[in-house]
């Protein structure tokens, strides 16, 4: 080998062994960056609300139409996966349907409210996230668990929140997160088991609900007057109803959703 | 004698006079340098061409396995750099790709050690060293694809820079070869316009921006229809350039056989396209996981638009030294009045 040859490897070399240096040290940004919490936003104080006149919104969601039969899961490249094989895409039990996110969109102006001191729980058993559809307030905690003899990852793809990506083996702790900013139906997956899914509400006001098997759902303690309803479902889009709630009234808002055209 | 491993400004046949002509030759005999044969050496430049393709076909599996982030930190693979994980879901697929990848970068760095050792052609030496350089700039953007959580201009660069790697691996597989460095070019010159090599150039241009626009698809930053509406262009562009080479150049066998390839891959990468947009546009926007139809389509598309490029480079490469673009003689008027002589 020449003279210039020898060089030209020696300066080959250098900058590669630079180069996996660099990507070292990336990693190792990223990973303390991934462990702090994410900053919450100085919180106005809350705005205080008469328990005596509050009101109470409460209904049920019905699906209109046959509904789709569930998609099958495939579950075979992890054999400790031995969860229910049904996707939860829409879910539909003689006409009630599960899983849609009911919230206050609009009518409650420019008050604040306290952001609640516990944490809401996301499980991860069977390979599934539990529950589904979860909804939790800005800044509020959000424990993840692994209930699974395998390892997760947890990767929400927000739009308006930071996104992130964390592997979770078997028995170990739990994950606390937050999400600083409003945003509903967040996704979340992972990537090992690319079925499971599941969709984090984040709002700025504690009146929200999702609708159980039954598709019903309770809204308390709201202040009197005029609101936007929103009711959002993954698959099946957003409705929205106006109510007017008078002083310590119990209001019944019901909703239904048509099959979406694909 | 010169040796056919030489550049095309060294080959001595041109259009001009016979006296130039021989001029010419005497001159680029003394300047040639004899380029030699080594099997050992162009076996090898074979062996990481294929490994390429093999790392290829491993990222398009996490792709459509939608695998990607399935190992969360880079460089290493849940901290350490080669200890297996729990072989499940997504991690089997992305952790093969990186560690296919890892052996593969170690192979560039091979052959660009061996091709500086034992190569004289300066050229080709840096071409070997640009192989190397552009298989660090493709980990490095696989590695930014993780830790940016796969942004799509960063995902479609990744895919992109993979195949142009693969090119210049089958180009310097093809430029080791006994062929390339033993044989004397069969040369023919190209009259018509566009010229061959042109059109070459042209369809090597399309797939380009067929592979950013099918990239840029695949990693959600764009829709569907402009990949399917290029692929128009592409099935035009390339079908001239293999009619043109296989209609006038049959005689050039180093020009037809890449023609006639290019043009069996584009009949299958289309129907591999058609199959694709089937399984995963039209019935798997509503799949709640990966099928087997859609990965296997997709994989396949991947795999075989990547062979089409870099036959089409082949192909270019080809026409480059076997059918040279002919200028008209542009001879001063004076000289060409003989009265004024």
């Amino acid at each position: 080998m020449n003279k210039k040859n020898g060089f030209r490897l020696f300066v080959s070399a250098l900058a590669f062994s630079g180069l996996l240096l660099t990507a070292a040290c990336t990693k190792n940004t990223e990973q303390s960056n991934n462990t702090k919490e994410e900053k919450q936003a100085e919180a106005p104080p809350a705005t205080p609300i008469d328990p005596a006149t509050v009101a109470t919104v409460k209904g049920s969601v019905k699906f209109d139409g046959a509904a789709p039969k569930p998609s099958k899961i495939d579950m075979s490249q992890d054999p400790a996966c031995k969860g229910s094989n049904e996707s939860e895409n829409v879910v539909v039990s003689g006409g009630d349907l599960a899983n849609v996110f009911v919230y206050v969109k609009d009518g409650l102006g420019n008050r604040a409210f306290d952001v609640p001191k516990d944490a809401v729980v996301l499980d991860q058993s069977g390979c599934k996230y539990h529950p589904h559809v979860l909804g939790v307030m800005a800044g509020q905690t959000v424990q993840i668990k692994n209930d699974d003899q395998t390892t997760h990852n947890i990767h929400p793809t927000p739009k308006d929140n930071r996104e992130w990506n964390e592997s979770q083996p078997p028995s170990s702790p739990a994950i606390e997160k937050n999400f600083a900013r409003e945003e509903v139906m967040l996704p979340v997956k992972c990537n090992q088991h690319p079925w499971m899914k599941m969709y984090v509400s984040v709002v700025k006001s504690p009146f929200y609900a999702v609708t159980d098997k039954s598709g019903k759902y309770e809204i308390k303690g709201l202040p009197p007057g005029d609101y936007t309803i929103a009711f959002v479902h993954e698959k099946l889009g957003e409705q929205d109803q106006k109510v007017t709630v008078a002083p310590k009234e119990t209001k019944t808002v019901d909703q239904s959703f048509k099959a979406a055209v694909e | 004698m010169f040796k056919s491993g030489l550049g095309r400004s060294e080959r001595p046949a041109t259009l001009k006079g016979e006296d130039s002509r021989l001029r010419l030759s005497k001159e680029h005999v003394l300047k040639a340098i004899p380029a030699t044969y080594n099997r050992a050496h162009h076996t090898f430049a074979v062996f990481v061409a294929c490994a390429t393709f093999v790392v290829i076909t491993a990222g398009a599996l996490v792709t459509s396995n939608d695998a990607g982030l399935s190992v969360p930190d880079w460089p290493t693979s849940f901290g350490y750099l080669v200890k297996v994980p729990h072989f499940v879901g997504g991690v089997r697929y992305e952790w093969s790709h990186r560690m296919v990848a890892g052996t593969l970068v170690s192979l560039t760095l091979a052959i660009a050690i061996w091709t500086l050792l034992v190569e004289k052609r300066r050229w080709l030496r840096w071409l070997a060293v640009g192989a190397f350089w552009t298989v660090i700039a493709q980990a490095i953007l696989g590695g930014l694809t993780v830790l940016f959580f796969q942004p799509p201009a960063v995902s479609t660069a990744h895919a992109t820079v993979a195949q142009t790697f693969f090119c210049i691996a089958v180009a310097i597989a093809l430029f080791t070869g006994r062929k390339w460095v033993e044989e004397q070019p069969q040369v023919e010159f190209d009259h018509r316009r566009p010229s061959l090599m042109t059109l070459t150039w042209l369809s090597i241009f399309v797939l380009y921006v067929q592979l950013i626009l099918g990239g840029m698809f695949r990693h959600h930053g764009m829709s569907w229809w402009p990949h399917v509406l290029n692929a128009v262009i592409v099935s035009f562009v390339l079908s001239w350039t293999a009619i043109r080479a296989i209609s006038v150049y049959s005689n050039v066998d180093a020009v037809r056989r890449p023609a006639i390839i290019m043009l069996s891959l584009l009949i299958a990468q289309l129907c591999l396209g058609f199959t694709a947009f089937l399984t995963r546009v039209a019935w798997g926007t509503s799949a709640v996981q990966p099928e087997l139809p859609m990965v296997a389509a997709t994989v396949a598309h991947v795999a075989v638009g990547a062979l089409l490029l870099a036959t089409t480079v082949v192909l270019a490469i080809q026409v480059w030294r076997h059918v040279p673009v002919a200028f008209a003689e542009r001879v001063p008027q004076a000289r060409q009045d003989v009265s004024a002589a």
